[in-house]
């Protein structure tokens, strides 16, 4: 780590550093742009994964947070760029080195107004195009009189602007058209039965073939991070179920760790060996899901049935603990609500013996079937350079070659004692993300056999205080969620509620790669590819 | 008069006091012996295959799904076409956070639903915003833009809970006049007179989807 600061340090003697888990560079703005270039392309530091884009609202500035960190070293840094305007903020665009930064960056403008020099697309994300304001400034008004429910549609978009950067240092803000002219543009979504539900892709289409998608996103947007900032620690826990509900146990503990590791303390052992012991539970209930919707998608609606009967087993497990079949809130902070029924132990071993059998089973009806196959094989196949760049992790990732596994990776919780395989393969084409998820449902249940036998005794959460202040700071936790790595920011300034809290969700990322790889495909195609990125919606938009 | 569906006692239902009411109105407003007789015809066929339309934005939609699958397994019910254009469904499961991107969207689906349509809001979100009622971007509720018939609550309500919400919905079919008497859009323009977003949409409606359609 020190090297790298060092080299920084040499190169850009503006920059100051704060030390923590992740290495803090301060940058400004004019120099942002080719920090970031050198981050990624000087060999000495290959920083070739953006994990994250943290818009801020300082009060006084206007800023990002970038996080980093490279895929063949595990490195990691994180760069703070900061802007004191406030009625026009600025700040150099990357999406130029990272494709993911496209969205990130149309993220933060549509949440705080932050106009991205150089960015190809300056439109709103998840907010209608005529909405008032920006709702993540913390001067923001929110009164329903300003922005009413509109029942009218909105305008289409037909053209996007660019804020581009002359020679001689002036900003021009220039106009760019989305289709051309002679485009024929077909509408899929949102309300489709293969998006998965409310995603909108406007498609331009040559025949059958896909020339360009335009995507559209924010129609489950809850706006879930600005509700965290008017809330308790305790009370913004319970969004992290409904954000990618098929990864709510996960999603949770990640809030929970981020926010003990920021109060400096640790869930007893039983409880961190129950949550890991949820969460591949839940991973494992989350893939049956995606194989039955995505035979669904390609017309084996059979196998719907098969899959949801073994899903409905574990929903039981669930239920018998925790009380509910989708929205847990069993994690808290310090360890879990709850200790386990009685029956776990016993159900979860029913269930790891019915399992390898029901695999086979699922090989027999679908994998082996001679249309699935050619439905699958060699059909959006995506390369490993480009799942890097789009931050496509989970196992769209790994299918293409990509290790990015946080429980390897970034080892939480009691992931590195255990033993089990991180699956990739080479192909990155619909089949191996197929197979890429049936095997991870063999590893989670081999992390079950593990653990079911080995509870430990104890207690099941530590002592937290009723209200919880935490001292002022930012963390930044990951964990490996059901479709990829989920990350918390947390920003505190000392007051029992958080200052900014960020979800940094995978779908997102997997959502703004659809477009890249459907282009030149079929469309009977985007539904494979997007049956196989296996986005849930809510999660994209938060 | 007791009414019942799919085999359910009458006891078991709750808010029989509302079904008894819709009776009294039917009664009231009387009706000859060939018209009753075909309108009960018609009403139990209607009652008996529903058609719900694939619509889900969130959660809700999950358990919607396991409503379909073999455990809970809504064929029994005749509920099982579950159609994924608007026009050949009868009803719509608003499953789900509507936020106000979604809302046009929503009631333009709701537009398009074949005649006679209703409306069951599914989860605490789509009954009144549920946890993100405080957000800037979420409808408080489904019932501010297209009428609801039945509320299920629930965040996600259980499959079981479905169930009894579209048998709910189903008793509420037997008791409707269908030759004459309620004129059910005549109601539904009181409604959305009644509701100030509403309103404006209902008056340049035309207008906007000549526009829409123009682009």
């Amino acid at each position: 780590m020190a090297n790298v600061q060092e080299r920084i340090a040499t190169l850009f003697p503006e920059a100051t550093f704060e030390q923590g888990e992740w290495l803090l560079v301060n940058i400004p703005d004019a120099q942002w742009h080719t920090l970031a270039k050198t981050l990624k392309e000087d060999p000495a530091l290959d920083f070739d994964y953006l994990v994250a884009l943290v818009g801020m609202d300082w009060s006084d500035s206007f800023g990002i947070m970038a996080y980093l960190s490279s895929t063949a070293t595990g490195r990691k840094i994180s760069v703070k760029v900061a802007t004191t305007d406030r009625t026009n903020p600025m700040i150099h665009s990357i999406s130029d080195l990272w494709a993911v930064a496209n969205l990130y960056e149309r993220e933060v403008y549509d949440f705080f107004g932050i106009i991205f020099i150089n960015h190809p697309d300056m439109r709103r994300l998840f907010l209608r195009n005529d909405w008032v304001g920006f709702p993540f400034r913390k001067d923001y008004d929110d009164s329903p009189n300003i922005n009413p429910v509109r029942l009218e549609h909105e305008a289409v978009d037909d053209v996007t602007y660019s804020y581009v950067e002359q020679p001689d240092g002036s900003i021009v803000k220039e106009e760019r058209t989305i289709f051309a002219p002679e485009d024929f543009v077909v509408n899929i979504g949102p309300q489709h039965p293969a998006t998965h539900g409310v995603l909108r892709f406007r498609t331009a289409v040559d025949g059958e073939t896909i020339k360009k998608i335009d995507l559209y996103l924010g129609y489950i947007h809850r706006g879930i991070e600005k509700l965290s900032e008017g809330l308790g620690y305790m009370q913004t826990l319970h969004f992290t179920d409904r954000l990618d509900y098929l990864s709510a146990q996960q999603n949770r503990h990640c809030l929970c760790l981020c926010i003990e590791k920021a109060m400096g303390i640790e869930a007893p052992r039983r409880a961190q060996v129950i949550r890991v012991m949820m969460d591949e539970l839940m991973r494992i209930s989350s893939h049956l899901l995606f194989m039955g919707t995505f035979c669904m998608d390609l017309g084996a609606t059979t196998m719907l049935f098969y899959t949801l009967r073994e899903r409905e087993r574990i929903l039981d497990i669930f239920e018998r603990t925790c009380g509910a079949r989708m929205t847990f809130n069993y994690n808290c902070i310090g360890g879990i609500m709850e200790d386990i029924d009685e029956s776990f132990v016993a159900d979860v071993k029913e269930l790891l013996a019915i399992m390898p059998k029901a695999l086979k089973e699922y090989d027999t009806v679908f994998t082996g079937n001679v249309i699935a196959q050619n439905r699958m094989k060699q059909v959006g196949v995506i390369s490993k350079e480009d799942v890097i760049s789009y931050g496509a992790t989970g196992p769209v990732g790994r299918a293409s070659g990509w290790a990015c596994d946080v429980r390897k990776v970034t080892p939480y919780g009691i992931y590195s004692e255990l033993e089990f395989d991180e699956i990739t393969m080479t192909e990155g084409d619909s089949m191996a993300r197929y197979l890429v998820r049936i095997e991870e449902i063999k590893q989670s249940c081999r992390i079950l056999e593990q653990l079911v036998d080995n509870i430990p005794d104890g207690d099941i959460c530590a002592k937290v205080p009723k209200i919880i202040k935490l001292p002022e700071g930012h963390w930044f936790q990951q964990v490996e969620a059901s479709r990829g790595a989920f990350g918390v920011y947390l920003e505190s300034h000392g007051e029992a509620k958080p200052w900014r809290l960020k979800f940094n969700s995978p779908c997102l990322n997997l959502a703004g790669l659809v477009p890249h790889v459907a282009e030149g495909n079929k469309i009977a195609d985007l539904i494979t590819i997007g049956g196989t990125f296996d986005y849930v919606v809510p999660d994209i938009d938060r | 008069m007791e009414v019942t569906t799919q085999g359910m006692s009458y006891a078991d239902f709750k808010d029989n006091e509302h079904i008894e009411s819709l009776v009294n109105e039917l009664r009231a407003n009387g009706t000859n012996v060939v018209v009753g007789s075909l309108d009960k015809l018609i009403n139990w066929g209607r009652s008996n295959s529903i058609w719900p339309l694939t619509f889900a934005t969130s959660c809700c939609g999950i358990e919607f799904i396991a409503l379909g699958a073999a455990r809970f397994d809504m064929a029994r019910f005749g509920w099982e076409v579950a159609r994924a254009s608007p026009r050949q469904a009868d009803f719509m499961m608003v499953a789900g956070t509507i936020v106000h991107r979604m809302a046009p969207v929503v009631r333009r689906l709701y537009e398009q639903l074949a005649e006679p349509k209703y409306v069951i809001a599914c989860g605490g979100c789509a009954i009144s915003g549920g946890p993100f009622k405080k957000s800037y971007h979420v409808v408080r509720g489904v019932g501010e833009i297209i009428p609801v018939d039945v509320y299920v609550p629930g965040c996600p309500p259980r499959p079981e809970a479905m169930i009894y919400g579209i048998m709910q919905l189903s008793r509420k079919i037997k008791v409707e006049k269908f030759f004459g008497g309620v004129n059910r859009q005549q109601k539904r323009e009181e409604f959305f007179n009644a509701l100030p977003v509403a309103k404006a949409i209902v008056k340049e409606g035309v207008e906007q989807e000549q526009g829409m359609e123009g682009k």
